[in-house]
């Protein structure tokens, strides 16, 4: 099975973040970047699949040239090469024009099965998977759990609300967005750096992918979310702080 | 019709309750755009659903009635809707942001060469244009979106945004319309539904919830989470990550995907307050935040908030209520 999975980068987890000068997006000089962990699921998916139905795993990835190494760390943990559409450094805040991207990086490798995160810690709109999936004309279905391959069809576990779940047929090849957490992550080992270092990573140009369709949302200005309550913040030493704030839960809130 | 089409999501003839609050934020719209407002129910047999709606403030409730309704798919849904917005050419199409909204209107959208604005928590008008608020960075940074270009502009409101008692009362009729579509345009086949574990834990019951998430870093810290409440008498829960890492059970997981709580006293320790966890405790009356990040957004709906070292704060927490 051609498994292609596509992952972003993203600034670490605990990033501080600040907005920069022009509110446009943050200040990304001095961050961290990491695999954005929704898709750090999706490729344990695409390599649990290959070492159970054999194929190659494929990593997808826009992003500008720091996105290398997230890629090189995917293809440490065992992905077999990759493709990397290089955008500028403030990369693409519009999931359909980035979806369009991919559907035509992916063109002439006809994938039986892509696989991408839930969605990004970065932009979050959770649609990139659900839009490439009808840019590529494949069926799709998302909050996945679990997957069955059964020759060229698909049955997977969909996550519902409330704790209910759902079986889900499909033929191949298909589009699934993968629920996060549903089986524990790999680590990549000593032979997979080394060995990563050797794989193919295909650059392409977001400017030569590009093609006709124009934006229909605009990000217009990043800010830092405004307080909705009023919060009292305790400092000092520990035990002082937690002094404090017991005494307003006894005598302010009355809730202890 | 150039107004405002709000899609209502409804299983076996239950309306979600997220659909009343986008109910509520596409009557806003409408009002403060000055146009009509239009709600759409689809499914199979959804005539007694959409005339539970007749009493609400609307110009006309589109019932879309199929067969192959029935069970939900992406297909279906967004050939149905694409027909609909098709013939009636609404200017903005707004929908609750169910875990079903997230699966096909992306596909809706892509299919009329639009994007969607997902997951919205405010709004304004300024000068006749539609801006919508939606979160970065898990809640830590807030975006101003616009649409550009030809009407129609997607949205999908996010649980907890707008409030479904402000709802106006009116008076509208239902009119029924029957897709083109056919079996060959579904792809997908949606099989039996399932739960895996009654829920023997109703943390909704609880006075105080006592929530860990990532920040406590290894299960052995969930001791410390369990003295704590058991020195308040409160009950253990738990965002998401922690659930998903079998450190507790998945009953115990308060957020969009676990249980939704509204105690007098939830203290989050550890729990950045991603907007998944948010809408599930957001109601709690008093909420303590413990969290080394000053930045992370649960301290925007603290009430007390101690910016710390958990793994000094809890204990002695513990301590002082002894």
């Amino acid at each position: 099975m051609k498994i292609v999975v596509a992952i972003k980068q993203v600034p670490s987890r605990d990033s501080l973040l600040k907005v920069n000068s022009s509110a446009t997006w943050i200040e990304d000089a001095d961050l961290t970047w990491e695999i954005n962990e929704p898709d750090a699921y999706a490729l344990e998916a695409g390599l649990q699949l290959k070492e159970k139905a054999g194929g190659e795993v494929i990593v997808l990835s826009a992003g500008p040239e720091r996105a290398g190494q997230t890629i090189r760390e995917a293809l440490a943990k065992g992905a077999d090469r990759a493709l990397h559409i290089e955008t500028d450094e403030a990369g693409i805040t519009d999931p359909l024009t980035l979806a369009r991207l991919m559907a035509r990086a992916l063109e002439p490798e006809k994938p039986d099965l892509v696989l991408t995160g839930l969605q990004s810690d970065d932009l979050g709109y959770g649609q990139t998977g659900v839009i490439l999936a009808e840019a590529m004309g494949l069926p799709h279905s998302t909050l996945i759990m679990n997957i069955e391959a059964e020759g060229n069809r698909i049955k997977v576990k969909r996550e519902l609300e409330d704790g209910w779940f759902q079986y889900v047929e499909m033929p191949l090849p298909a589009l699934l967005a993968i629920q996060s957490g549903a089986t524990k992550l790999r680590y990549a080992t000593l032979m997979g750096i080394k060995k990563a270092k050797s794989k193919e990573v295909k650059r392409m140009s977001a400017a030569e992918l590009s093609g006709p369709g124009g934006v229909s949302i605009r990000l217009e200005r990043i800010y830092m979310p405004e307080k909705s309550k009023h919060s009292q913040i305790f400092d000092g030493p520990p035990k002082e702080a937690v002094a404090k704030l017991v005494e307003k839960l006894r005598f302010e809130a009355r809730v202890i | 019709m150039s107004g405002v089409l709000v899609v209502l999501e409804q299983r076996e003839g239950k309306l979600h309750k997220i659909a009343f609050e986008a109910l509520a934020a596409a009557q806003q719209f409408g009002a403060e755009l000055s146009v009509p407002v239009f709600a759409a129910i689809l499914g199979s047999g959804v005539d007694a659903v959409a005339q539970t709606l007749t009493g609400y403030k609307l110009d006309k409730i589109h019932a879309v009635d199929h067969e192959l309704l029935k069970d939900y798919t992406p297909d279906g849904y967004s050939a149905a809707l694409k027909g609909l917005i098709e013939v009636h050419q609404p200017g903005w199409v707004i929908f609750p942001h169910t875990y079903q909204v997230r699966d096909f209107a992306p596909k809706l959208a892509t299919q009329l060469g639009r994007v969607l604005v997902s997951d919205v928590v405010g709004h304004r008008v300024e000068n006749g244009v539609l801006v919508l608020v939606r979160q970065l960075f898990q809640g830590k940074i807030n975006a101003d979106f616009h649409f550009e270009g030809e009407a129609p502009h997607f949205a999908s409101i996010q649980a907890g945004a707008f409030r479904a008692d402000n709802l106006q009362p009116g008076s509208a009729s239902v009119e029924k319309t029957v897709p083109t579509l056919t079996p060959d345009q579904i792809r997908t086949r949606p099989l039996e539904l399932f739960r895996e574990s009654a829920r023997a834990v109703d943390l909704g019951a609880a006075d105080t919830i006592v929530a860990a998430g990532r920040g406590i870093r290894e299960a052995e810290n969930l001791a410390m989470i369990t003295e704590l409440a058991a020195a308040l008498g409160a009950e253990v829960a738990a965002s998401r990550p922690i659930c998903d890492n079998g450190w507790l059970p998945m009953q115990r997981q308060v957020g969009s995907s676990g249980q939704t709580v509204a105690p007098k006293l939830y203290i989050a320790i550890g729990i950045s307050g991603a907007i998944q966890h948010l809408v599930g405790m957001k109601g709690s009356k008093t909420i303590v935040a413990i969290n080394k990040d000053p930045e992370a957004p649960i301290f925007e709906i603290a009430d007390y908030g101690i910016v710390g070292d958990l793994f000094q704060i809890v204990p002695a927490l513990i301590e002082a209520l002894k």
